[in-house]
């Protein structure tokens, strides 16, 4: 966010470093509109910033389960040929992807 | 690194270590965790290839490994502990993130103290959490040139342990000795291989040096790539070297940033520097609840805790009447600890197992490259070849023999002595007659003792000795001797 | 009779009198998908040799089981294709999954094909159940039956439409802020949402995990109450399904509702509510007045905040969910790219479309280093305050109600490029899906020809106390909602 736009509002670096992250390719058309977009919603989003929630709790699951665990036992795994049914591409048992180039 | 740059710099290092557990399934679902005994993407499901709707459960047994570590690490064990959702894509990385634990692992302010021939320090554990493993990709150059990459998911999902310790410590030599530590904690629970070659255990680094009469820095160099504690101490020792070389010249230039180990080169090579590092928003994984684990189910792991090294050791000192050296040498694993409790249990002659043991048994390991657990001669086998020793069935010397057929062959000292007729000779009236022609046919050695030569007896013992190819009880033949010798 | 009409209830009777056959209600019903679906577009894929093969079998194992048939046994019914059926091109309306072909059933799938019902095809959705109108399907808009220029509601529009034009006899669909009693409501059919944890979610792609679920849609509360036996129970493989025991919904819905106490929440009608829909949500509260019903007024004060809570937790679970996306074990690929990392973003930016996209980077965003805390952390302890609302209210009343959707169905266009203005088509549903609470939506009324939604929502695992008010209220009401599709 840059403070040029407000405090609330998204900058079109914003878009672009979180389409980044997300790795998300977007259009130059894309990144404008979300820009406009996200910065509506984000300043709705602006509306829980007036509650106070200082000793609120977080609530991440809403059921009250715990220690929820399976026995160390192995099942069958799925059939080979399903493996690799719906790979874009592929080289004898293994997916095929462009070179994986450290960083 | 001459002695006074070193004075002038303290090295700060904290460790990371992902251990691999020997669990039957993976992390997060049923398949087997034998990713490597299988051929590519053949041990995968939904779940740890990332198919859409796949969800994962936890495997208890996981837990309980990480628990016992914990433990073991002198660590607390939280009441309440939480897995969480760490984000970063990658093609070996099936849904995107990987579940980890970011702000509640199981086992928090731990540590671990080292042995007195490592200085005996003690190195803080910050956390013990749970982690899932990557799948494997090859990199693979064609014919054409062209460059791409096979992955394969059977390691997918296998679990990992990862081991943080504070930034207690102060040299590469501490830092692959807490390594070593570490890896024999993992092998007496039984929790993991431990082998840093097959990536069953990996370390990655973190180090900087500062002047020693200031406060510490904030950068932080992570060294990664390393596959032996050998490797871990030469990289550290490449980087702390490179370090002080850059705070010597006055100006430094370090960054914040991650670099690789090259083995081949010995030296470390620059990979990712903060600026592009990663953002891993973490947050709470809602697929999984949480685990409370309940004090029962706490001590129900530490029942099955076995007896750690340090215990042990101490244990055989007391119990055995052993040297600290001894008892260090017959604890490195729980292997070797179970073979001497065993052969001591047989022979009733603690130490003499035990030198047996460090003299012999793990030199011969050691020239074999072979584990206490290939060994051919069992407990029982080595504590029936003490007692004979000692019953007099055969010498001292003999039993060197004996001991290395014994390893070879996996016979026992009965049969060898039985198949090459290698008894000593303990009868008293056989050895007097040898004794009295030994005398006989030696005339000049008999006077010279007469003489006063007492040591013409020595060659007197050989000549017997001789004469029975080495069979003969050296005591025997002594008292033999001195009673023909003195009737002259 | 056309047998496509049929209820689930009424086709157990006529197939266990052995007056008709799953062979010829499943023609009936991919004859009825022949006829209309060209309009209501409704259906993804049309699995007519599946249903086919699977409606003989089950008239075989009708002859088998006899009347120990299982209550879906030989019933054709619609998935709305975010839920994985092996075999059967599984694909979020989404051209990143557009030829994807799943090697597994989801639990809910597994639980239908025990029963033996037939699938007679997956339904139309918004993409990765994002949206509130089916008009972010990648493939096309399905259309609302009571007026094929509407909206039927979304983001599991096909699974509503379906059923509301006899395209299916009952469907499932999963709903994350509203996705199921919404276009139920917009199409006038029954639509639930059970407690979170009731039904297993896996093999359900997820959307927003802690909020996802789930649910029926009928052409009435008796259906309703048997394919929701059907399919709850605890589920070794999702380890947030909870192990509650399924009661039998179809005898305790019957159960007389005197006694129970409603509440109104002053926070859902009012200023952005239609006039006409609450005009009909007030008659039907009287209706249930006249039942013996007692009805409060409650306040569940943070309403106002549900909107943004929902959308901040939701994104930042789907950008997580959606980063498996990758174009490498299946799905969309992208071509003649340079690196990994361009392949893998062009992948992406080729497969998803807007809604998903906006959605992706607004809960990117609220994670992001920075912002964690104002976002997506403020939008957690707000959902403890939301939850405790609705805690508080039941402290005094057995269920919530209200209408489902401040609106009737609205235009095709009309709200497709204002985010916030489609977001508010959930306003009253989302609030259950933030506490995890179960809801539904029953048809109770009609405005200018188009249906109006009723809800109830009720305490965690209490579906049999909304499904006693909505029976009491359909048994009273006596209408049978019919959109008159040519
Ligand atoms: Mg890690
Ligand atoms: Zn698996």
């Amino acid at each position: 966010m840059t403070d040029s736009e407000g405090s609330d509002s998204i900058s079109r670096a914003d878009v672009q470093h979180v389409a980044n992250l997300a790795r998300l390719a977007l259009s130059a058309e894309e990144e404008e509109r979300f820009q406009h977009q996200l910065s509506a919603v984000f300043e709705h989003f602006q509306k829980l910033s007036a509650l106070d929630t200082e000793q609120i709790p977080p609530t991440a699951q809403v059921i009250p389960l715990k220690n929820v665990m399976r026995p160390d036992t192995v099942e069958p795994s799925l059939a080979e040929q399903d493996v690799l049914a719906n790979a874009p591409d592929r080289e004898g048992d293994q997916f095929r992807v462009r070179a994986i180039l450290d960083f | 690194m001459a002695t006074a740059v070193t004075e002038k710099y303290r090295t700060v290092i904290g460790l990371e270590f992902h251990v691999q557990l020997l669990t039957e399934s993976k992390m997060f679902c049923a398949c087997s965790a034998q990713y490597a005994a299988n051929p590519p993407n053949t041990v995968v499901c939904p779940v740890c290839l990332g198919l859409p709707g796949a969800l994962p459960v936890i495997n208890e047994k996981v837990i309980e490994c990480i628990v016992m570590t914990g433990m073991a690490l002198n660590s607390q064990i939280p009441e309440f502990a939480k897995f969480d959702r760490k984000n970063y894509p990658y093609p070996d990385l099936p849904k995107g993130y990987q579940i980890s634990q970011f702000d509640l692992p199981f086992c928090i302010e731990g540590h671990l103290t080292l042995d007195e021939e490592d200085g005996g320090r003690t190195i803080g554990i910050t956390r013990v959490h749970q982690e899932e493993d990557t799948a494997k990709s090859t990199h693979v150059t064609a014919a054409s040139g062209e460059r791409y990459s096979l992955v394969d998911f059977n390691r997918s999902g296998v679990p990992l342990m990862e081991v943080v310790t504070e930034p207690d410590i102060a040299s590469p030599e501490e830092a692959a000795a807490f390594g070593r530590k570490l890896r024999q904690i993992v092998r007496y629970l039984g929790i993991s291989t431990g082998n840093m070659e097959d990536g069953a255990m990996r370390c990655d680094a973190n180090i900087s040096v500062w002047p020693a009469d200031a406060p510490l820095g904030d950068i932080k160099v992570e060294v990664k790539n390393m596959n032996s504690f050998r490797a871990v101490e030469r990289a550290l020792y490449f980087e702390q070297e490179r370090q002080t070389r850059i705070l010597e010249s006055g100006n430094d230039t370090r960054v914040t940033e991650t670099r690789g180990w090259v083995e081949t080169s010995g030296e470390t090579v620059s990979q990712r520097t903060k600026e592009e590092a990663h953002d891993y928003r973490y947050f709470p994984e809602p697929d999984l609840p949480p685990l409370q684990l309940s004090r029962e189910w706490i001590e129900g792991v530490r029942e099955k805790l076995p007896e750690l090294p340090a215990a042990k050791k101490e244990r055989f000192m007391a119990e055995f009447d052993l040297s600290d050296y001894d008892a260090s040498l017959l604890t490195q694993s729980r292997d070797l600890a179970d073979y001497f409790e065993a052969a001591s249990a047989g022979a009733k002659n603690a130490k003499a197992v035990a030198n047996w043991m460090s003299r012999n048994l793990l030199q011969r390991l050691n020239e074999s490259g072979s584990e206490i657990g290939d060994c051919k001669i069992s407990p029982d086998a080595l504590a029936e070849m003490i007692l004979m020793i000692e019953s007099g069935a055969i010498s001292n010397r003999m039993a060197q023999e004996v001991f290395d057929q014994m390893f070879d062959t996996g016979k026992s000292a009965k049969v060898i002595v039985k198949e090459q007729g290698l008894a000593q000779i303990s009868d008293e009236d056989e050895l007097a007659g040898i004794v009295a022609t030994v005398i006989a046919e030696n005339p000049a050695a008999v006077q010279d003792f007469n003489q006063g030569k007492k040591r013409a007896i020595g060659f007197l013992v050989g000549q017997v000795m001789k004469a029975t190819r080495g069979k003969a009880n050296p005591g025997i033949v002594n008292q033999k001797l001195q009673e023909a010798l003195r009737q002259d | 009779m056309n047998l496509s009409t049929l209820t689930v209830h009424e086709a157990q009777d006529l197939l266990g009198r052995g007056e008709t056959t799953s062979v010829e209600l499943t023609e009936a019903v991919l004859a009825r998908i022949e006829a209309v679906d060209e309009t209501v577009k409704a259906y993804v894929t049309v699995t007519v040799e599946q249903a086919r093969a699977q409606a003989q079998a089950a008239d075989a194992r009708r002859a088998q089981d006899g009347a120990d048939a299982p209550p879906l046994l030989g019933i054709p019914a619609a998935i709305k294709d975010v839920i994985n059926t092996k075999g059967v091109r599984t694909t979020c309306s989404s051209r990143m999954l557009e030829n994807y072909i799943p090697p597994y059933d989801a639990t809910v799938m597994q639980k239908l094909n025990a029963q033996g019902s037939v699938l007679v095809g997956k339904t139309n959705m918004d993409e990765f159940a994002m949206g509130s109108s089916t008009e972010h399907s990648a493939f096309f808009t399905t259309r609302n039956p009571w007026d094929t220029d509407r909206v039927p509601g979304g983001s599991s529009g096909g699974s509503a439409a379906a059923v509301a034009a006899d395209e299916a006899v009952f469907s499932l669909g999963s709903d994350t802020g509203g996705s199921i009693r919404q276009p139920a409501a917009l199409c006038g059919v029954v639509g639930m949402k059970p407690t979170y944890g009731r039904v297993s979610r896996y093999g359900l792609v997820a959307f927003a995990s802690s909020l996802d679920q789930i649910g029926p849609f009928t052409k009435d509360v008796t259906d309703c109450a048997i394919v929701l036996e059907a399919i709850c129970g605890q589920d070794p493989k999702d380890a947030t399904s909870a192990p509650e025991v399924v009661p039998a919904w179809r005898e305790a819905m019957k159960q007389d509702v005197r006694g129970l106490r409603i509440g109104v929440p002053r926070e859902y009608f009012g200023e952005g509510t239609d006039p006409a829909v609450e005009e009909s949500v007030r008659e039907a509260i009287d209706q249930m007045m006249a039942l013996g019903v007692e009805v409060e007024d409650v306040s569940l004060p943070h309403t106002d905040h549900a909107l943004a809570t929902y959308y901040i937790i939701a994104p930042a679970e789907a950008s997580a969910n959606l980063a498996r996306y990758d174009g490498i074990r299946y799905g969309h690929a992208a071509q003649d790219a340079e690196s990994m990392w361009e392949a893998y973003s062009r992948t992406r930016g080729e497969g998803f479309g807007s809604e998903v996209k906006r959605r992706i980077l607004v809960g990117t965003h609220a994670l992001s280093s920075g912002y964690y805390d104002a976002y997506y952390l403020k939008a957690q302890k707000v959902r403890t305050l939301i939850a405790a609302d609705f805690q508080q209210a039941f402290e005094w009343v057995d269920a919530i109600v209200s209408p489902t959707s401040a609106t009737v169905a609205f235009k095709i266009g009309e709200r497709i490029d204002d985010p916030i203005s489609m977001y508010l088509s959930d306003l009253y549903t989302l609030p259950g899906n933030v506490a995890g609470l179960p809801g539904i939506s029953l048809p109770c009324g009609l405005a200018d020809g188009l249906p109006i939604g009723l809800q109830f929502v009720g305490k965690p695992f209490e579906e049999s106390t909304l499904l006693r008010l909505a029976f009491a209220y359909e048994q009273a009401s006596g209408v049978r909602y019919t959109p008159a599709l040519a």
